[in-house]
């Protein structure tokens, strides 16, 4: 039984409660696909506070709670006002009394979600704190996965890309474990974070190694606005000797799925074809992402049902 | 005016001896058994130990232009309350004690407060941008004890080659900050596993190195001497070692959070562990309790950086680096380093006040006939529980709250005078 007022990371939730999350979701997803909506949320306020741009993490939430009925409140704040602007915490205070329920919130530094979620009443849902987590992404990830397969234990999961700043790459790397699936990870060395095989990846030592024989591959965006320049001579470079192709595909199992949390930037994580290919997942991630956000904001309204809250 | 301490045990440079110590016009000058009491104040110290007071030479008092995180009043009932009778600070005021002026201020300030002493130390160079030397001779005339840019390592090599001439030329140490802050480039947290798992931005130990390194290679270069300040890194102890057995004349320093505390402590991504350089692993702490036992690290500071609450309740990137040390200081390092058997007590009060002191030439930090009376009447067996909100510091910024610890500073003196008492 999902226990947690907020949802901030999936390193801290036990194998049980993701499944509850993951098995919650398929019964969302029918929900979802029906269009018929539902009043489970009906009068409860779901407020996105934004840090950093975002598309899909954003709609899809916003999609989420309006399939279930909830009142929603949109909130960009501008990167430069994060250190001039109202604190976190004044912020947060200042939507607690508005009685909202639920705070969705995405910032640029790690933390972040937690340090607001100690200071509301209002459950926090991260979605995506700097270097740290980005749980609803790795949730469904792992829904499209296991959607696929039947199952996420015994898996080999193959991640490629910048793990240095993927707060993606750090949530699936949790999740994943936990529910019993292998992951092997390649990056070029200035992408790779400190100790990450001690967090139990297999930090591969090249391409080949990480994709052979894999269940599923996962590139991650290169994500230019956070490199400072210079973690890699070119996208050129990146896409020669790391990207995912064509040639590297045919060393996972066959029909090996290929992920992306998006955007993608088309010929460099992956190649056009893979990405358009019949093994892409891409798109059905995208659906399945308001799938898993309406589940998590079903579990966290039972919980603060149950908790009076 | 005389002042007489009964029946303690004092801390002397050799060893412990149970017996009396008289104080007359701030100095010492009697240390013996049954000294007759008329005309004196007395302290009963039965059952307690008399150490030199301690000598902190890196500390933050925030005052001209921070006062809203500490001021000169504050920040020395702070150094009393911890046993600290001498104070030196650092220049990264507003304005920046780069000159006479600001120099004549501290000093002024601290003979109104006038409870602990107070050396100011200059700055390096001008406004501490790393550009021009500070004008350090008007600042040593004035009473500046020493030059730093801390906070910030002066980058370019050839201004702080002609700083360390400069001012060697008026026997002034440079204190190094050490760290090379391109290749920090924003890190927060020691760059490792716990990095990794919070997602903060990691420093490398490298980054203090470099400037470890290169500072020591500079003072060898053009012997003179040089103090490298809060040493974090295993590495940065061993470059220092290596020096020392050469015959470099380099000091250096370490801060009770470097030998007590591991980046574990950042996981729950409370600020009050955000300090720089930050707080390591075990094998750095260990490595810093080897080097405060061989002496490769002369002295213990606290680097006191009080902040208000506002500048750590936000996010872990934007909290202000620091911590606000100087009250627990002896009671950390007595129940971490003495009581786990790194050192004796001694050895302990040589590093905290005799070793400093001898560092800057302040003349003090040691019970003997002769010097200024600056003292410290310590329970040793008395514990307590460090609580911030009972800081006299404006800054309760400290990781080691709720911390148990010995060694309760019932008394401390300055020049004969008792400037606190312990009333619980």
């Amino acid at each position: 039984m999902y226990s947690h007022k907020d949802l901030i990371g999936l390193q801290n939730l036990t194998a049980e409660e993701i499944e509850e999350i993951l098995n919650t979701a398929v019964k969302m997803k029918e929900l979802l696909l029906k269009k018929t909506g539902s009043d489970l949320l009906k009068g409860k306020t779901l407020v996105t506070l934004f840090y950093e741009n975002s598309t899909r993490t954003r709609t899809s939430f916003e999609l989420a709670g309006k399939v279930l009925g909830a009142t929603e409140i949109n909130i960009s704040v501008a990167a430069s006002s994060v250190s001039k602007g109202e604190t976190l915490i004044d912020t947060g205070k200042t939507l607690n009394a508005m009685n909202v329920d639920f705070i969705v919130i995405r910032h640029s530094m790690a933390g972040a979600p937690a340090l607001l979620a100690e200071n509301v009443t209002a459950s926090v849902l991260n979605g995506g704190d700097g270097m740290h987590e980005h749980p609803t992404q790795a949730l469904l990830d792992m829904f499209t996965i296991r959607n696929r397969y039947g199952k996420l234990k015994g898996l080999k999961i193959a991640i490629l890309g910048d793990l240095k700043h993927s707060r993606v790459a750090m949530s699936n790397l949790f999740g994943l474990q936990k529910a019993g699936a292998e992951v092997y990870m390649y990056a070029p060395a200035t992408m790779i974070p400190a100790e990450m095989d001690k967090l139990g990846a297999h930090i591969c030592k090249s391409r080949e190694e990480a994709v052979e024989g894999a269940d599923a591959v996962m590139g991650l965006r290169i994500q230019l606005e956070r490199m400072n320049g210079g973690l890699i001579p070119s996208l050129s470079e990146y896409s020669k000797f790391y990207g995912v192709n064509d040639g590297i595909l045919k060393l996972a199992k066959k029909d090996a799925v290929i992920l992306h949390p998006g955007p993608v930037n088309r010929g460099v994580e992956l190649t056009p074809q893979l990405i358009d290919g019949k093994d892409s997942l891409i798109l059905e991630q995208v659906t399945n992402g308001v799938a898993v956000r309406m589940a998590l904001l079903k579990l966290l309204s039972e919980y603060r049902e149950k908790n009076n809250l | 005016m005389k002042l007489l301490i009964k029946d303690g045990t004092l801390v002397l440079p050799d060893g412990e001896k149970k017996c009396d110590l008289l104080a007359e016009d701030g100095k010492i000058t009697k240390i013996g058994v049954n000294i007759p009491s008329g005309g004196c104040t007395v302290v009963n110290a039965e059952g307690k130990h008399v150490i030199p007071g301690l000598v902190d030479m890196h500390v933050h008092l925030r005052e001209p232009g921070f006062e809203g995180k500490e001021d000169i009043l504050s920040g020395s009932l702070a150094a009393v309350a911890g046993g600290v009778t001498s104070v030196c600070c650092m220049p990264n005021t507003n304005p920046v004690c780069d000159n006479a002026v600001v120099v004549s201020y501290i000093i002024n300030r601290a003979k109104e407060v006038n409870l602990c002493k107070i050396y100011p130390i200059g700055a390096i160079t001008r406004g501490e941008q790393g550009e021009s030397l500070s004008d350090i001779g008007k600042m040593k005339a004035a009473g500046a004890v020493a030059l730093s840019d801390d906070g910030t390592s002066v980058e370019n090599s050839y201004v702080m080659r002609l700083a360390m001439e400069y001012a060697n030329g008026f026997n002034l140490k440079c204190l190094c900050h050490c760290e090379d802050k391109k290749l920090v480039d924003g890190g927060v947290v020691n760059e490792g596993y716990n990095s990794t798992l919070t997602g903060l931005k990691g420093s490398l130990r490298a980054a203090e190195d470099i400037m470890i390194a290169r500072d020591i290679a500079l003072a060898e270069s053009l012997n003179v001497p040089v103090h490298v300040c809060h040493v974090s890194t295993y590495s940065g102890v061993e470059i220092i070692r290596s020096a020392k057995a050469r015959g470099v004349k380099v000091t250096a320093e370490t801060c009770p959070h470097y030998f007590i505390l591991t980046d574990d402590i950042i996981t729950g991504y409370d600020t009050d562990t955000k300090v720089n350089p930050p707080v390591r692993e075990e094998k750095d702490r260990l490595a810093v309790c080897n080097a405060l036992k061989d002496g490769t690290l002369d002295c213990i500071v606290t680097d006191h950086a009080p902040h208000s609450v506002k500048d750590k309740q936000v996010e872990y990137n934007l909290a202000a680096f620091g911590i606000s040390g100087i009250e627990t200081s002896f009671a950390l390092s007595y129940t971490y380093l003495v009581k786990s058997g790194v050192l004796t007590l001694c050895e302990l009060s040589q590093k905290m006040s005799a070793i400093p002191a001898r560092i800057l030439g302040l003349g003090t930090g040691e019970i003997k006939e002769g010097l200024p009376a600056d003292l410290a009447v310590v329970d040793l067996s008395a514990s307590y529980v460090i609580d911030p909100e009972k800081f006299k510091s404006k800054g309760k910024n400290t990781p080691f709250k709720g911390y148990k610890v010995y060694g309760k500073v019932v008394y401390t003196i300055v020049d004969g005078d008792i400037k606190y008492k312990n009333e619980e």
